[in-house]
């Protein structure tokens, strides 16, 4: 399918236990650079374990992941690898209270990428304009709204120059006026030819810039398909179940 | 139908004083009676007690002792350093409230005007000089710190970081104690009193900490040999009374150490006290890395910080934020345990209250002297808990 593009992504066959629950049934997935993939599904069916196995913080049992060429295994050295090209945004922002919203930022690109603080700070700075409050850095988190927080923790994930996003249902926690002002960083984003692993229900999102989308159930990947496919002409009964719902709404 | 309960009082009575008096003391028969036998108890305790401190007690002992109170056997000819020293740290205490606490007049006048008021005291004209002399220090130190709080900051810090080993030097002093001399060194036999309940207390916190900062870390160790090491000190240690630790510092820690090496005996109970801090400061930090929530370091992680650089940067400036509270209360405790010295040997504050109480002139003032140590155990606590409050206070301002 994406032959001639070149793949950063590779999900081959994973499966994950949570002691006897089967939590990953042989999950298959192969992404190319700057593609943008959209994962949904109810709750429980895995969605964050999947997206959790690319950078590690859920160690999958059998099957294999390559990011950029580099397999996760059990080798530290290639975790804190795979890490530092991935950047992550949760759904409960998860953004460090007790440091400004510019230390939060910079944190990491100075101790782990080693850069000085100017470089740092200057880098992070370009990043508030890009998510639109500059104004805010100096504040604690705890001082910004649910919106503000997300796109401070967007800029965070993005200060580290990584090659691939991944987000958990980055607006699920937010109040609704707040959740059009994520999505535009991230339609921003992927514009932009970030490569991006979204776990969202926002179809309007999935609409305007997925190229693929993947629907998982219990475990496994149901059906996939360009966004066109899936709304227009899902295959499976489970998907269009669930897509009525969803879209209902 | 009308309740009888909703007929107003009188209207003396709807408010105020006498209302609460009836309502709260004398609601019942019962209630009057307890509340008169109760008021009975108190005014014969207080008049019992008014009457002790103000006609029958001797105050003498304390006076006359109050050297030894302080500082013990301290050689007199080297009492002047002791004075510099606290002048140092009457210096960084103006300094530090000058540059943290500006609005808070107040508490710097009490703190810098405390000495100058002692003055006062009939003191002989040595003390009474040194003691207008920590005023005037800690008078500069604010002077400074509130003309030049920014350029400041840094040096502060390092003054109290290096606080401590210049107050441990400044009493132990350096040249040969056969040739006299202001620096003389004076040996630890000869400390004692509040000087060295502070010292023990000091010293006993601060090597405690990162001992106890790492014990806490080990706990959560993905290798069995630190894990178990870990839960094994904290386990033993805190299953064992204080005082048998002191007694063990004092009769095994020459054990240990090469060769008929002589080992302090106040360095043993500091050894012994330190060690004994440490586990629970473990305790207390393990609670406070267990408030933090996974995101936190699922955040790190993702970030690409390894786990030492999760937990320096990330989870322990939040975790000991939390146990402020608990670390003061845990410093305090072990100042008030600092007593327990005394029984294998020192004289700290207690152990001195015991040599005054062996004086011929002074039997039979246990009392008096008791009442005293009491007193100075209980306002130096207080006034350590009171800073800990408006500490915790300015820390806690726009930082959550
Ligand atoms: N740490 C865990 N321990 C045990 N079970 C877990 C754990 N995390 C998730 N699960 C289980 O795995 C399944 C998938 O969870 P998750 O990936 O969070 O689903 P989703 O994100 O799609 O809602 C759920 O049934 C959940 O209860
Ligand atoms: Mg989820």
């Amino acid at each position: 399918m994406n032959d001639l593009k070149q793949s950063i992504i590779t999900v081959n066959d994973v499966h994950k236990w949570y002691g006897n629950f089967h939590a990953l049934k042989g999950i298959n997935m192969e992404v190319a650079k700057g593609e943008v993939i959209v994962i949904f599904g109810p709750s429980g069916s895995g969605k964050s374990t999947f997206i959790r196995t690319i950078n590690r913080l859920e160690e999958h049992q059998r099957g294999e992941i390559l990011v950029d060429g580099i397999e996760l295994t059990h080798d530290v050295r290639n975790i804190e690898a795979v890490r530092i090209e991935t950047g992550m945004v949760f759904q409960q922002f998860n953004l460090f209270p007790h440091l400004t919203v510019m230390q939060n930022i910079t944190l990491a690109p100075i101790q782990v990428r080693k850069w000085d603080k100017q470089k740092a700070e200057e880098t992070a700075m370009q990043l508030l304009v890009r998510v639109g409050i500059p104004e805010q850095a100096n504040k604690f988190p705890g001082q910004l709204s649910g919106g503000q927080q997300q796109r401070v923790a967007i800029a965070r994930a993005l200060a580290m120059q990584p090659k691939i996003m991944l987000f958990d249902e980055p607006t699920s926690a937010l109040d609704p006026e707040m959740i059009k002002e994520v999505l535009d960083v991230m339609v921003e984003l992927a514009k932009s030819g970030m490569t991006m692993l979204v776990v969202t229900h926002e179809m309007g999102f999935a609409r305007a810039v997925a190229n693929r989308m993947f629907f998982f159930d219990q475990g496994q990947i149901v059906e996939s398909g360009s966004p066109e496919e899936i709304f227009k002409a899902p295959k499976e009964e489970r998907t269009k179940l669930f897509l009525s719902q969803i879209l209902s709404h | 139908m009308n309740q009888p309960d909703t007929i107003l009082p009188p209207l003396t009575e709807r408010s105020g004083i006498l209302r609460w008096l009836r309502h709260n003391l004398f609601g019942t028969w019962l209630d009057g009676l307890l509340t008169v036998f109760g008021l009975l108890l108190i005014y014969l305790a207080a008049k019992g007690l008014l009457t002790w401190i103000f006609t029958i007690a001797e105050w003498d002992v304390v006076v006359a002792n109050l050297r030894l109170f302080m500082i013990g056997q301290f050689p007199l000819e080297q009492v002047g350093r002791l004075w510099v020293g606290l002048g140092f740290l009457l210096f960084l205490t103006g300094n530090s409230l000058a540059i943290w606490d500006k609005r808070s007049y107040i508490a710097a006048i009490l703190v810098l005007a405390f000495p100058l008021f002692l003055a006062f005291l009939p003191f002989d004209s040595n003390t009474r000089q040194w003691l207008i002399f920590l005023t005037a220090t800690g008078a500069i130190g604010w002077g400074l710190g509130f003309s030049n709080p920014q350029a400041l900051k840094k040096t502060v810090v390092a003054g109290w970081i290096i606080s401590l080993p210049i107050i441990v030097l400044l009493t132990r002093g350096f040249t040969d104690p056969e040739a006299g001399g202001a620096i003389a060194i004076v040996g630890t036999n000869l400390w004692g009193g509040l000087l060295l309940t502070f010292l023990l207390t000091v010293v006993a916190n601060i090597f405690s900490f990162p001992l106890g900062l790492f014990l806490a870390l080990g706990r959560r160790s993905e290798l069995p040999i630190i894990r178990w090491f870990s839960v094994g000190y904290i386990e033993l240690v805190r299953g064992v009374p204080l005082i048998t630790i002191l007694f063990m510092a004092q009769l095994m820690l020459p054990l240990f150490v090469p060769g008929g090496m002589d080992i302090d005996r106040v360095l043993r109970a500091m050894v012994g006290m330190t060690l004994f801090s440490a586990a629970y400061l473990a305790e207390n930090v393990r609670g406070g890395l267990q408030a933090i929530p996974k995101g936190q370091f699922e955040a790190a992680h993702a970030l690409g910080l390894s786990g030492a650089k999760t937990m320096i940067f990330v989870i322990l400036p939040q975790a000991l934020r939390l146990i402020i509270p608990i670390l003061v209360g845990q410093f305090i405790s072990v100042f008030k345990d600092t007593a327990l010295v005394a029984i294998v040997g020192l004289f700290d504050l207690l152990g001195i209250a015991r040599t005054v109480l062996s004086q011929p002139e002074f039997i039979g003032l246990h009392r008096e002297v008791y009442a005293f140590v009491s007193l100075l155990y209980w306002v130096l606590s207080y006034a350590m808990s009171y800073i800990s409050q408006r500490l915790e206070t300015s820390l806690g301002i726009g930082t959550r």
